[in-house]
């Protein structure tokens, strides 16, 4: 009734190749983008921002990230949460001062501290070191192929998370092995640190959610993104009709790493605050950002916003019911957690491969026809 | 013989020993995959799970002991009653039995036909919910695994080997644990009993038949259901003895699931389909790793061996993607 094409005449191939073709789903888009700039950041507390929205746009993040290398280019990697941690790491050097050794005249070694660079610079530039460290680990995609790959990805997730245990300098030297966030800002609104307002950090998030989703919904659409798509389906056949496996595949984990590092800079720098590696960046954030991308659906943009929405708030409410409202102990809720999440997997396998998304779609598809069955 | 040496070699029993242990459960997942095509992440998960459930029944602990009390505020534990281990381990066969046909006909049939990924990305969610449920049951606190097999250093060995050193005083012979010893010899128990299986009864010679063909598998009369059954059953146990050996070594506790994933470098290295790979590589891994802890591990800081055995699949990977001794990648259009 609502959802028609009818009626929406495009005179311009501008309007015929727009993101949204239809005129309800850009007045809803408008609409996401009213509320979520217009009125949460006036309504937003300290605890809807560390329980709910901060993690969301973050994981978002990280998941249009991994949604890019696995469901577009069809290269499932294990290692998210190791290249998170280079983005996190990254971004601390950056914001502190990144110190480094110059061979001086005389031969001999002297160290540079460049100043500390804003904010938004290091998160960017925390993103580049990524994808440079992710392109690393991408080569050897050339050779191998399918699991091969899944669990050479493991090496990147368990050899980073390592290196960052012991590289001192990649922690400043401190005692604690720990990296924590210094009070840094943008326009003179603190975004990291204590003291930071909640609606500050809730809006650097969102600026830099709008942006990733936005590059990578152009990107995708574009003739990078049919590439990628050509490799997945079957990369001997793309090779034959001319697509460059090399730089696809290394592009993919490129950019895909590139939004994977600005989520770990994020994630530590605006969210946590403080991060030791083991525990931030452990296999199982990978597995995490894996889910998100399964149940959302994989190879679509919105799919990552519904699965990071979805992970992130599924466990909240079962803390709601089952904590709060029942008084469970806390370790019996984490048990229900496990289950509930692995089977869900399994069910939405079972039920709708292609995830959360491909409801999404199927739900639109109705109501284009709606009241008509067909 | 210089005292170098001497470690070295002493490090490499020792890593052999470990990679026998890597072996064992690679066995679980090479199983699986032969006949399956399913690459199983929840070996890892079913070894815990089995050690859990065998910790549990020898206990006599109550079942979802926590989940009961916590929803009609009873106190119950334990039954009261202990089982002898023999006895346990029957019954948590029974188990593994019965998780095999649960997986098989709520998951399984129902994923038939879809991509290796997804079925993998299934076993994922598997080994989620298992590794929840397992706790649920059995409470997630960690648990000492007592089947009456022997632990310590073996005496026998260092004393026999002392005369290596050739009377350097700083050498007391060589080192190695009695559990690794046992765990070694019933490894090869159960790889030779796993290939004789599969040579000679007929049902092996089914299982053999389903991991050739599907198809022509199902064509002949063999009843895939009851292949798939049978496959995760025997990964059960193969898990049931990795969880055990494991179990007996560092406690039955949830870091159990994660040296499963281990094994999964040894496959890369042995090659998903082959059982002799799973061994070998298992070996390779095990060794490589202690080695180069002792070697370069001290230069970098230690803590290697979290790492190594990827970063060797990896490399060795780039150069021979099948694997040792799986068969050769061969793709058409």
């Amino acid at each position: 009734m609502f959802y028609r094409e009818a009626g929406d005449f495009k005179t311009s191939y501008a309007q015929d190749a727009q993101t949204f073709p239809i005129a309800f789903d850009r007045y809803r888009y408008y609409a996401v983008l009213a509320v979520a700039f217009g009125i949460i950041p006036f309504v937003i507390n300290d605890y809807w921002a560390n329980a709910i929205f901060l993690p969301l746009l973050i994981y978002t993040i990280a998941a249009i990230g991994l949604n890019i290398l696995t469901g577009y280019c069809g290269q499932v990697s294990l290692g998210t949460a190791g290249f998170m941690a280079v983005g996190a790491y990254a971004c601390y050097k950056f914001m502190t001062g990144m110190d480094i050794w110059l061979m001086g005249s005389e031969g001999e070694w002297v160290r540079y501290a460049l100043p500390p660079i804003n904010i938004f610079f290091s998160v960017i530039l925390a993103g580049a070191v990524t994808a440079a460290v992710g392109v690393l680990f991408g080569l050897p995609s050339l050779r191998i192929k399918g699991f091969y790959l899944a669990v050479a990805t493991l090496a990147a997730q368990f050899f980073l998370v390592w290196l960052f245990n012991k590289w001192e300098w990649a922690y400043n030297y401190s005692a604690s092995g720990q990296i924590n966030a210094p009070t840094r800002g943008v326009f003179g609104y603190e975004v990291t640190g204590p003291t930071a307002e909640p609606w500050a950090a809730y809006l650097f998030c969102l600026v830099m959610v709008v942006g990733a989703a936005w590059i990578a919904r152009n990107l995708t659409r574009g003739s990078v993104g049919r590439k990628w798509m050509a490799i997945r389906d079957m990369d001997i056949a793309a090779e034959i009709i001319g697509v460059n496996p090399l730089t696809a595949k290394l592009s993919a984990f490129a950019v895909s790493s590139f939004f994977i590092g600005v989520a770990g800079a994020l994630f530590f720098s605006v969210y946590l605050g403080a991060v030791e590696v083991t525990e931030a960046f452990g296999i199982q954030k990978s597995f995490l950002v894996l889910f998100m991308v399964i149940i959302g659906g994989l190879g679509s943009i919105f799919g990552s916003f519904a699965g990071a929405a979805f992970m992130v708030l599924m466990p909240v409410l079962l803390k709601n019911v089952l904590v709060v409202r029942m008084g469970w102990a806390t370790d019996l809720e984490a048990h229900f957690e496990f289950i509930i999440v692995g089977a869900l997997i399994v069910i939405f396998l079972i039920a709708e491969p292609h995830g959360l998304a491909q409801l999404w779609r199927l739900a639109k598809e109705k109501l284009r026809l709606w009241p008509f069955p067909y | 013989m210089p005292e170098q040496l001497l470690y070295a070699v002493e490090v490499t029993l020792n890593g052999l020993m470990a990679g026998v242990l890597y072996s064992l459960v690679a066995l679980g997942f090479v199983l699986i995959f032969k006949a399956s095509g399913i690459f199983n992440y929840a070996q890892g998960v079913m070894a815990l799970f089995a050690a859990l459930t065998l910790v549990g029944i020898m206990n006599g602990q109550v079942p979802f002991a926590h989940l009961i009390n916590a929803i009609f505020g009873t106190e119950v534990h334990h039954f009261g009653w202990h089982v002898p281990a023999v006895l346990a381990i029957v019954l948590t066969m029974v188990v593994m039995v019965g998780f095999a046909w649960v997986v098989n006909h709520f998951v399984l049939r129902h994923l038939v036909n879809q991509e290796p990924i997804i079925l993998f990305m299934a076993t994922i969610g598997l080994a989620y919910f298992l590794e929840g449920f397992g706790d649920l049951m059995w409470g997630s606190d960690i648990k000492k695994l007592e089947v009456g097999l022997p632990q310590g250093g073996s005496f026998w060995i260092e004393e026999n080997t002392q005369w290596l050193g050739f009377g350097n005083e700083n050498f007391y012979g060589f080192f190695l644990d009695r559990l690794d010893l046992v765990a070694t010899v019933i490894a090869a128990i159960l790889v030779i009993g796993l290939v004789a299986f599969s040579q000679y009864t007929k049902q092996g010679r089914a299982l053999r038949a389903v991991a050739d063909d599907h198809q022509a598998a199902l064509s002949v009369g063999i009843s895939l259901n009851f292949i798939w059954v049978l496959v995760w059953s025997l990964a059960g146990f193969v898990a049931l003895v990795a969880g055990i050996m494991w179990g007996a070594k560092s406690g039955v506790q949830f870091s159990l699931s994660l040296i499963a994933l281990k094994a999964l470098p040894v496959l890369m290295l042995g090659g998903f389909t082959s059982i002799p790979g799973a061994i070998v590589g298992g070996l390779i891994i095990g060794v490589g790793e202690k080695l180069f802890e002792f070697s370069i591990g001290p230069l970098v800081g230690g803590a290697t061996e979290n790492w190594f055995a990827y970063v060797l699949a990896l490399v060795f990977l780039v150069f021979r993607p099948q694997g040792l001794f799986g068969e050769k990648i061969i793709e058409r259009v």
